[in-house]
């Protein structure tokens, strides 16, 4: 025990600034403002990987590491899609994850947003269209924002969730309608 | 019974045999009965070429691979079941039939890679089959039913609640108590196989590198040692180097987010922040001195595609130290703490004999007593030089596979500070020239998960005729149903995690 805490003292906080843009850091606080505007709470992501190599989960992972400290900025991970208003979609979609894409859409309360994350996400990658793999995720559900990258990094992630924010939402809150 | 072989070129030790249906088993029993190991199978249409199909079995044994090739006839091709030799058989003759039509007698019928994305009786891997006309059918999958007295189900997935990949458990208990889990895979299949037939030659390194992204060093790897094979080629000694450089910080990545997630499963979060600080400065230095955090295009044929300039390999070094201090550090908290302990001892144990039995491979394989490593066994440049220390643990449980990994984590480290000491100098690449085409080439490497198989033949048009790339995940995701027999169902994602298998690398 003492040990640990012996750790947790010695490395102490070791949280960045956020990686970003000078234009996206200002949008940093204009995002917190939004989600608690729109939400009252934290931002709430479901990540669903629907065909990827694992590539991205890896990153994915990394965003999620004291470094960037995300939920010091009001972003989460959840467990399921009903409790998401972000769904974060990896891989070009094989024909077997198309039907539990569909379900996990529809699962997620409105108003939600969706991106579809690296390059398989967006434009089916090096695996393309063919008999077992769909392609990009907007061949399957609407798209609000796209980040290519082969992996992206937690950076690039970071900011494809900070664009999201600046999206008209295909499934529509209207602006101004939220409640808390 | 005398095998006649022939030696197959290449920086894998691997020989090749005609053997018919009888030959075949015969084969495998013998294998079997000296401690060899079922490596993979597959299956190649060769009806454009010989009139059939082929059944290609690859087992490891003291001497290194032996590939068994099988004709088949055009007309119901059929081959003996090999999964009383080695159960690891079962969902790869599966596989193969789904893919290529060509199957094993007395074999579960059920489709393994097959959902209904494409119908029965259209199989992608033969040279006929265009694209099948996808199908909306979801057809239904009888999982063996477990019946009496509180028995109930659990199903989970394909969308599992944490960030992880897709695959369907279902769980059979009594109370908390779990009887039996049977898993159903297959829902990332992609079409790899059939993708690597557009691909040209020289080019299939990406694909391989994206099989299993967290594997993405030792399958383009793998892939590159089977095509250099075939080119009767060998890179030059500064990139071979480089190769293992990659590969070994590959495991360490891997092994630090593990270390980490195992010990968040048994609720110890500390050891996750720890851990994944450690792996985050570990992939930053990778993007300073090796250029990418993740090194998915670091392995091309002929060499690799980057240099190391001395600054950068200082800069390397120098991150060596203070990770191995922390590494120690962790392990010592790990050690001490009760509680994570208390989770780890006896969970999801796969004793030695049952690992034997079940061909349980590379790391999880080495914490059951199984001590194969091809880096210590069967050493290709430059692991010939590195004496690399094999760590096993007999133990079978989480906390063994935990030790495994410490050990492995510390040996990587010294691994990568002798690399970087005697990083020999020249080129990174060299060209290699035309490759031969008519026989497979094989690649083969030990990834942090355990021994990649990549076997590869061209077309004389420079183009990829059959690239089949084997995941050690094929061996253990058996095991697992195996190693939760008599848990309780919230120690399954900590027994999961503790083997990590790949989803994608399974389902191709």
């Amino acid at each position: 025990m003492l040990r640990t805490l012996k750790q947790i003292t010695r490395i102490g906080i070791i949280s960045e600034p956020v990686p970003l843009t000078a234009a996206e850091r200002d949008k940093q606080d204009a995002l917190q403002e939004e989600i608690r505007r729109i939400y009252g709470r934290a931002l709430c992501i479901r990540h669903v990987d629907a065909g990827s190599c694992n590539g991205c989960e890896l990153e994915i992972h990394a965003l999620n590491n004291p470094y960037y400290n995300l939920e010091g900025l009001g972003i989460k991970f959840v467990a399921s899609p009903r409790h998401a208003d972000l769904l974060l979609v990896t891989g070009p979609v094989s024909r077997h994850m198309q039907a539990a894409l569909r379900r996990t859409y529809e699962a997620t309360p409105e108003p939600k947003w969706v991106i579809a994350l690296g390059d398989c996400g967006c434009n089916g990658g090096l695996f393309g269209c063919s008999y077992a793999s769909a392609g990009a995720v907007a061949d399957v559900i609407p798209v609000d924002v796209t980040v290519p990258g082969c992996p992206p990094s937690p950076g690039a992630i970071l900011s494809g969730i900070l664009a999201v924010l600046d999206k008209p939402r295909a499934t529509g809150l209207r602006s101004g309608s939220a409640e808390h | 019974m005398e095998l006649v072989t022939a030696p197959l070129p290449g920086a894998a030790p691997a020989r090749h045999a005609l053997v018919d249906a009888a030959g075949l088993r015969a084969v495998c029993a013998a294998a079997h009965v000296a401690d060899g190991q079922l490596q993979t199978l597959w299956a190649s249409d060769e009806r454009d070429r010989v009139g059939g199909f082929c059944l290609w079995v690859a087992l490891a044994d003291a001497q290194g691979l032996l590939l068994l090739q099988l004709p088949l006839p055009a007309e119901q091709p059929r081959y003996p079941d090999l999964t009383d030799i080695f159960p690891a058989a079962a969902r790869l003759q599966r596989a193969a039939y789904d893919l290529t039509g060509v199957r094993a007698e007395k074999s579960d019928p059920r489709p393994w890679l097959r959902h209904g994305a494409w119908p029965t009786q259209t199989f992608p891997l033969r040279r006929d089959t265009h694209g099948p006309a996808p199908t909306d059918e979801e057809e239904s999958y009888p999982f063996v039913r477990v019946t009496g007295d509180g028995v109930h189900e659990i199903a989970v997935g394909p969308v599992h609640a944490g960030i992880i990949e897709p695959g369907h458990f279902r769980f059979s208990v009594v109370g908390e108590k779990v009887l039996r889990l049977e898993e159903r895979l297959g829902y990332v299949h992609k079409g790899i196989e059939k993708r690597f037939e557009s691909l040209p030659a020289l080019q299939g390194q990406r694909l391989a590198a994206r099989v299993s992204g967290d594997s993405a060093v030792a399958f383009s790897w793998a892939y590159c040692m089977a095509l250099e094979a075939l080119c009767d080629a060998t890179p030059p000694a500064r990139a071979l180097w480089l190769r293992a450089l990659s590969l070994e910080r590959e495991r360490l990545a891997n092994h630090l987010g593990d270390l980490g997630a195992l010990g968040n499963d048994a609720g110890f979060g500390v050891g996750l922040a720890q851990f994944s600080r450690l792996k985050e400065d570990l992939l930053r230095a990778n993007a300073r001195a090796l250029g990418a955090r993740y090194l998915l295009d670091a392995v091309v044929p002929g060499g690799v595609a980057f240099d190391l300039e001395d600054a950068a390999r200082r800069l390397l070094l120098e991150t060596l130290p203070p990770l191995e201090t922390e590494v120690g550090t962790l392990r010592d908290i790990y050690a001490d703490h009760a509680g994570l302990q208390d989770r780890f001892l006896g969970a999801g144990r796969i004793t030695p004999a049952l690992a034997a039995q079940l061909g349980l491979t590379g790391l999880a394989g080495r914490a059951s007593g199984q001590p194969h490593d091809l880096r210590c066994d069967h050493p290709a440049a430059p692991y010939d030089q590195l004496q690399v220390h094999r760590i096993t643990h007999s133990d079978g449980d989480v906390a063994a596979r935990v030790a495994v990994r410490f050990g492995e984590t510390l040996e990587s480290l010294r691994l990568c500070r002798v690399i970087l000491e005697n990083l020999p100098p020249g080129a990174v690449h060299a060209p290699l020239p035309p490759a031969a085409h008519g026989r497979p080439g094989l690649g083969w490497v030990e990834g942090w998960r355990g021994p990649v198989l990549v076997a590869l033949e061209t077309t004389d048009g420079g183009g990829i005729r059959r690239c089949h790339p084997h995941d050690p995940s094929w061996q253990n995701w058996p095991a697992l149903e195996h190693a939760v027999i008599g848990n309780i169902v919230p120690d399954f994602p900590l027994i999961n995690k503790s083997f990590n298998l790949s989803y994608s690398g399974h389902d191709l």
